[in-house]
């Protein structure tokens, strides 16, 4: 059985680390918060200039002056802090920040992220925070379905739509399997998969045209 | 010079007299938090035109800065992400080919006007290196990581909302609120920052202080 958007969220939400500062990036990314303990201390930043992020705003709760980088009411949790945005972004490029979870079009299995902008004529560019997060995280996860709509695989030996950034995301999870990338994975043989849902290593080098190093034995390395 | 304070049913008009056709005009806000409306609402007023605007969004509904992009006087729009479901004023505009665009990433962009704001000539960034928003720019690789150089952005006006200003132009905001207008406040010729209240000198914990009132010219409260 593949993995649902909410098994994903869980997934990366277990391998996120006791006490890290974690950016969820718009979109599904924002699922793994639902699946952080609050006994994790792990503490959520949105480039917006907020640490201790809480959950959405309900009702009377709701205050335009707090919103999330999607532009979504929000609460405070005790311990948050605001700054402005140079200095919310210092953050990612200082590499004080350890995880955030991007969606992404395409990864390349160097690492490489495609996620800002299809390329076509008629489109609107707009990157908002994506490049900075990609290259500024210490860790960059990506959230993804492995096969676009249209059935071609969204992990790649090499990008084609634009780049987001350059050998920056470290894993990847989708609803069929989990990977680590990157120039470390692609230097030892190719892209290591540690966990497949319901379709197997052998099948996944059918559908991926990337060198796979099956790694589902190795013990968990808890993120 | 310590800012000065304009207040009464004119205030946003009188701060806004002497702006400039062709001016560089950074306003802040993300989304609607932080968004100066009734400043921009009094800059349409004034009529400056040919304005190139450097703000996170290209406006938002059909009002703010998308009142602004509708009423013609915006030549140029400086942003990280101007694509929103509700940007169809700046959508329509592009398409049309009435209204120039330099994306720019969030943070090469608030840095940008950091830098503009704290004296430095230019910067190295790994943001965008290696991406179509880093071509054309010089390249170098430092500590085996690839940069390209930014330039700073420097305005002509700033235009910013915050929460509460004292009357020598120390300024404090509200929550997320605050994003661009402590930088931005910093990177312009003549700041102008509309709050919600203004105290007396010496009614601000100079330990909350965000922007220091050395950044401000204009304060506005109606």
């Amino acid at each position: 059985m593949s993995r649902s958007k909410d098994e994903i969220a869980a997934a990366i939400a277990a391998d996120i680390p006791a006490g890290s500062y974690v950016n969820l990036g718009i979109g599904q990314p924002t699922l793994v918060a639902d699946h952080l303990t609050p006994g994790s201390g792990v503490v959520l930043h949105t480039e917006n200039g907020m640490l201790n992020m809480g959950p959405a705003a309900h009702g009377d709760e709701i205050d335009p002056d707090l919103t999330n980088a999607g532009k979504i009411p929000v609460t405070e949790l005790p311990g948050a802090a605001y700054f402005h945005h140079a200095d919310s972004f210092a953050m990612m490029r200082g590499g004080h920040l350890d995880v955030c979870v991007l969606g992404a079009f395409q990864v390349s299995s160097g690492g490489d992220l495609a996620n800002w902008h299809t390329g076509e004529p008629d489109a609107i560019p707009a990157v908002g925070g994506a490049m900075d997060l990609a290259i500024g995280a210490r860790r960059v996860f990506v959230m993804m379905t492995l096969l676009a709509r249209d059935g071609t695989p969204k992990l790649v030996p090499e990008c084609t739509y634009p780049l987001t950034g350059l050998g920056c995301v470290d894993r990847v999870y989708t609803d069929l399997a989990t990977f680590e990338v990157g120039p470390t994975a692609r230097a030892a043989g190719g892209v290591r998969v540690l966990a497949t849902y319901g379709t197997g290593v052998a099948d996944l080098r059918e559908l991926l045209a990337v060198p796979l190093v099956d790694a589902t034995a190795a013990p968990a390395d808890g993120g | 010079m310590s800012a000065t304070t304009f207040a009464g049913d004119t205030a946003y008009d009188d701060a806004l007299a002497d702006v400039a056709d062709g001016a560089t005009v950074l306003v802040g806000g993300f989304g609607m938090a932080g968004m100066p409306v009734e400043l921009i609402e009094a800059l349409i007023r004034q009529g400056a035109g040919d304005l190139t605007v450097v703000s996170n969004n290209a406006g938002n509904g059909d009002t703010g800065l998308a009142a602004l992009l509708a009423a013609g006087r915006v030549r140029k729009v400086v942003c990280s992400f101007p694509r929103q479901k509700d940007s169809w004023v700046f959508d329509g505009l592009y398409r049309e080919g009435r209204v120039e665009l330099e994306v720019v990433p969030q943070g090469t962009l608030a840095e940008r006007m950091r830098a503009a704001g704290a004296g430095i000539g230019a910067f190295f960034c790994p943001t965008g290196a290696g991406t179509l928003l880093g071509e054309g720019k010089e390249t170098r690789e430092i500590d085996g990581r690839l940069h390209v150089l930014e330039h700073p952005i420097r305005g002509d006006l700033a235009l910013v909302k915050a929460s509460v200003a004292d009357e020598l132009g120390n300024v404090v905001y509200r929550r997320t609120a605050r994003n661009f207008g402590p930088v931005m406040a910093t990177a312009a010729e003549t700041v102008v920052v509309q709050v919600d209240r203004v105290v007396p000198v010496g009614g601000l914990d100079p330990e909350a202080v965000v922007t220091p009132s050395i950044y401000v010219d204009r304060v506005v409260v109606a």
